[in-house]
């Protein structure tokens, strides 16, 4: 199958009208020892071909829209209205480019500038852009922005930070001048101590994550204000769900705040695409990353929107532009626009309550089983760490929970040598009372 | 007709989405959640029913143009059409709604598509492995950028000049920049492709590496490419190739047989993938056989019958995403891919570039056409004549809007004056070109006998020219508080 309509005779017209004898012509400026003889590329498959193929790829996987899940870890899988698909899946969503001509591309940019206030409204923060690929790399951008604005080389991140988040920051400043330096976790959250010790005013930032990749609340107002003291920037990281119950990072004073923004009505797709949520006070906001759509008139005056600042912009300001990003996650912006479109204040405190109680429930029931104990003694939203004993190895647990056809939680001995037998459990308003009381005595009986 | 801002339909009370009422015991938030903790104040978000939300969603998209509902000749971009059934593969919830830190027992569907399209990707530009984690293709760019780095960092020494053409996109000297290089600028000489002379001169032992576009941008292939690299590999310098126009070569050429070391493809170009409306995208890197101990890990990998992660090359440069990359639009390349198989592939490449000539053919006695007597898949006129009716490129691009044409890339190449950078694609049919050869014809016409029309274009559609100063001036980034004074940003 093919999507080249041209038939071979309107082709050999065209390169009449081009003024060449055959196709070859057009290709006088690829010197023949590079040309290809042949593709080492299969045949080509109808799409009934294509479909068994897929399916029969698909079906091997377990997915979790029908198998309940204990697993989150950084990619949480959440309720998507119908009407998310079903307006998202049009072809002027889909197929239009970046909306560089503003006057063709009303829809894009009204939808753009209406995420942006939102995504502002849920983090209570001042400016947000149009988005960035994922969380971790909107996390690195964070620092790399905090490092640009202060002038200053070190950057303190709290180990409670996703570390594949912490993995990207890694790699997008190597080579620089800047310091990264990690900040040790106590009884699972931010040992304040210790950010106190490090601050100093060589500071650039401090980045926490909330809830932090253990489950448990920081003190993020504490660390914000100890950041501050030295004339650092506090960066953020936050789950948007949990903005339903939990205080956004405009109100405990972050500068920057970002998150991992699939959640908001976009399936977990094995981990992407992402959508980089990022945000910032209005003081920074020229030296923001990634695109942004403004409100303006048209000639007419009549109200209009348009891309924005660009000359912060690789494709104006080239070599000394705030970000190399030119596609961001825009289709996924969208989607997320319709999520807190339907879902509005209520239903976001909804989701997050529902979120809170069935963690909290399921919690309680494993702590039945006596070769569970808790991890850690801090308050959390919608995941938690929990210690199996010497006898129960997490792969065993895994393997039961798996045999129910229940995903089991994420053993964190390989992110965190320290904790061999963590077990981080994560329950979402998708798992049912059912699933997690089948859980509990499938453990019960099996271990 | 305009569309008022979703939050101005808002009606206090009105629900568009409700969960089932709950199952479990309420939990105690005062017990649960520190006071410090607790959100105090609920976001100012809009209250709207599922309808509202459907008709103003609806009444948006009709506001865009789009490559289902227009031709979108947007240079560089390659905005082909992105085929349905894509879109059906990558929902199956097999793949859409599997978990990245699920058993690899649990995936191994997923995971087999993810080693065959590396395998396809390498076939067709034959190179020797990909990491398929870059979500774009700048993302891919400092992917590749780090690699160079790291590949001069093995042989202990310290190089810090990126040679980059000044007919480069924008990305390139960001990326190189972000990646902790000084870019020099190579000059383009007289036919449109690199100046080798002008290359040679800035080629010290300083130079990391050669970040090249194949064709470039101007719609030429880089007829010197074996000598270029060959220059670079003569002081263990990297070509890298931008390979955002691969879509000229499919079939044709391949980056691996031209001396290139490292490229980034652009799966959301090339293979169809949607753009989105500015993403997703997706860049996977792929190298020589001496690089790819350089790679990103994770890497898929096969044991036995069974598929895998593994951690990546020895000296892998680190991650850049936060689990695997765009896999949503990994499937879809795979399924494009698969769909159109070697024939399919082959006859896109060719059909590009007919088309793209054809155009060219029929434009270029009004539209100069500065560089090349044939292109590939693009080429770029200069408008610069028009200068004197008082008629810019952006005015024969709003015009084009006026005749249901999105436009194409303007003053880009920086290189040409008036730039105006058309790229067909294979999935156009000639009638749609034709119709586009007559608009622009027809607008030669207009910038003679009725300049104004341009100037004041459009006119046909639902906004006016977009008063782009006012919001750069001005910034009006959101929507402000009920109560709160219009706060604006800035």
């Amino acid at each position: 199958m093919d999507y080249a309509p041209n038939t071979d005779q309107q082709l050999e017209e065209m390169l009449r009208t081009i003024g060449v004898s055959s196709f070859e012509d057009l290709l006088a400026s690829v010197p023949e020892h590079l040309r290809t003889r042949r593709l080492s590329v299969p045949q080509g498959l109808s799409e009934p071909e294509v479909l068994r193929l897929a399916g029969g790829l698909a079906g091997q996987n377990r997915s979790l829209e029908d198998a309940p899940a204990f697993l989150g870890a950084g990619c949480y899988a959440h309720t998507i209205p119908t009407v998310v698909d079903a307006l998202a899946a049009r072809g002027e969503w889909l197929t239009p480019y970046t909306p560089y001509q503003a006057e063709a591309s009303q829809g894009i940019l009204q939808a753009i500038y209406e995420f942006q206030s939102m995504v502002c409204a849920l983090f209570e923060m001042e400016v947000a852009n149009a988005s960035l690929y994922d969380g971790a790399s909107s996390l690195a951008e964070a620092a790399i922005l905090a490092l640009r604005a202060s002038g200053r080389p070190r950057v303190l991140v709290s180990e409670g930070v996703h570390p594949h988040a912490r993995q990207v920051l890694g790699t997008y400043v190597r080579g620089s001048d800047a310091a990264i330096q990690e900040l040790p976790t106590v009884n699972g959250v931010t040992d304040l101590e210790a950010l106190s010790k490090a601050a100093g005013d060589d500071l650039a930032c401090v980045v926490l994550q909330q809830p932090n990749v253990f489950g448990c609340l920081e003190p993020m107002a504490q660390a914000a204000a100890m950041t501050h003291r030295v004339g650092g920037l506090f960066v953020a990281s936050a789950y948007p769900v949990s903005l339903g119950l939990l205080q956004p990072p405009g109100a405990y004073g972050a500068d920057i705040a970002v998150g991992e923004g699939r959640c908001l009505g976009s399936p977990p797709a094995y981990g992407g695409p992402g959508l980089g949520l990022f945000t910032t006070t209005a003081a920074l906001l020229r030296r923001i990353p990634g695109r942004l759509a403004g409100c303006t008139v048209d000639a007419a005056r009549a109200r209009s929107f348009t891309l924005t600042l660009q000359t912060r912009e690789q494709h104006i300001r080239r070599e000394r532009a705030t970000s190399n990003i030119c596609t961001n996650e825009g289709w996924l912006a969208l989607r997320a626009t319709i999520f807190m479109s339907l879902l509005g204040p209520e239903g976001f405190r909804d989701l997050a309550r529902s979120n809170c109680d069935r963690a909290h429930y399921a919690r309680e029931r494993l702590l039945e089983l006596p070769w569970l104990r808790p991890a850690f003694g801090q308050p959390f939203f919608n995941e938690f760490t929990l210690v199996s004993d010497e006898r129960v190895a997490p792969q065993a647990v895994l393997r039961v929970l798996a045999k129910q056809g229940i995903v089991g939680p994420w053993p964190l001995a390989s992110w965190y040598p320290a904790l061999p037998h963590g077990l981080l459990w994560c329950v979402t308003e998708r798992l049912s009372r059912e699933a997690i009381d089948r859980a509990v005595e499938a453990l019960r009986g099996a271990c | 007709m305009a569309e008022p801002l979703i939050i101005e339909r808002s009606v206090p009370g009105r629900r568009g989405f409700r969960l089932p009422p709950s199952d479990v015991p309420a939990v105690d938030l005062e017990q649960a959640l520190p006071a410090e903790a607790r959100r105090t104040q609920a976001p100012h978000l809009p209250e709207v029913s599922e309808f509202d939300v459907v008709r103003h969603v609806t009444r948006l998209s009709q506001l865009n143009f789009a490559v289902d509902t227009h031709f979108y000749p947007l240079g560089s971009c390659t905005m082909k059409y992105n085929p349905k059934l894509n879109e059906r593969v990558a929902a199956l919830p097999g793949f859409a709604w599997t978990h990245p830190l699920q058993p690899a027992g649990e995936v191994q569907g997923l995971l087999q598509l993810l080693f065959e399209l590396e395998q396809l990707l390498c076939g067709l530009t034959g190179m020797s492995r990909f990491t398929l984690q870059p979500a774009a293709g700048s993302q891919g760019e400092l992917a590749g950028l780090k690699i160079i780095a790291a590949y001069h960092q093995a042989k202990r020494r310290r190089r810090s000049t990126m040679l980059i053409p000044d007919s480069a996109h924008g990305t390139n000297p960001a990326s190189a920049a972000l990646s902790g290089f000084q870019v020099v600028q190579v000059r383009s000489g007289p036919e449109g492709v690199i100046d080798v002379k002008d290359l040679k001169q800035h080629l010290t032992d300083d130079v990391a590496g050669f970040m090249l576009t194949n064709p470039n941008t101007l719609g030429l292939f880089e007829s010197n490419i074996t000598t270029i690299s060959g220059l670079l590999h003569e002081r263990d310098a990297l070509v890298y190739m931008d390979g955002a126009n691969m879509n000229a070569l499919l079939g044709i050429a391949r980056p691996g047989e031209m001396g290139v070391d490292l490229l980034q493809l652009n799966l959301h170009k090339t293979f169809s993938t949607p753009h989105g409306g500015g993403g997703p995208g997706s860049g996977p890197v792929g190298v020589a056989e001496r690089l790819k101990d350089f790679l990103p890990g994770p890497q898929v990998c096969r044991r036995g019958r069974r598929y895998a992660w593994d951690r990546g090359g020895r000296r892998g440069v680190g991650r850049v995403h936060g689990f695997y990359g765009n896999v949503g639009v990994l499937v879809r390349a795979y399924t494009y891919i698969r769909s159109l198989g070697r024939e399919g592939l082959e006859r896109a490449g060719r059909t590009a570039i007919i088309n793209a000539n054809y155009l060219k053919a029929n434009l270029q006695d009004l539209y100069p056409v500065p560089y090349g007597r044939f292109c590939m898949h693009e080429f770029v006129c200069t408008l610069k004549h028009l200068k004197a009716q008082g008629v810019t490129a952006m005015d024969v691009a709003k015009r084009l809007l006026d005749y249901g044409c999105y436009a194409p890339t303007v003053y880009f190449p920086l290189i040409v004056d008036e730039a105006f950078m058309i790229e067909p694609t294979e999935t156009e049919s000639k009638e749609t070109l034709d119709e586009f050869i007559r608009a622009m014809r027809a607008i030669a016409d207009e910038v003679r006998t009725a300049p104004d029309r341009v100037r004041q274009a459009p006119q046909r559609l639902t906004v006016r020219r977009v008063d782009e100063v006012k919001a750069a001036r001005e910034p009006n980034l959101r929507w402000s508080e009920v109560g709160e004074p219009a706060r604006r940003a800035g």
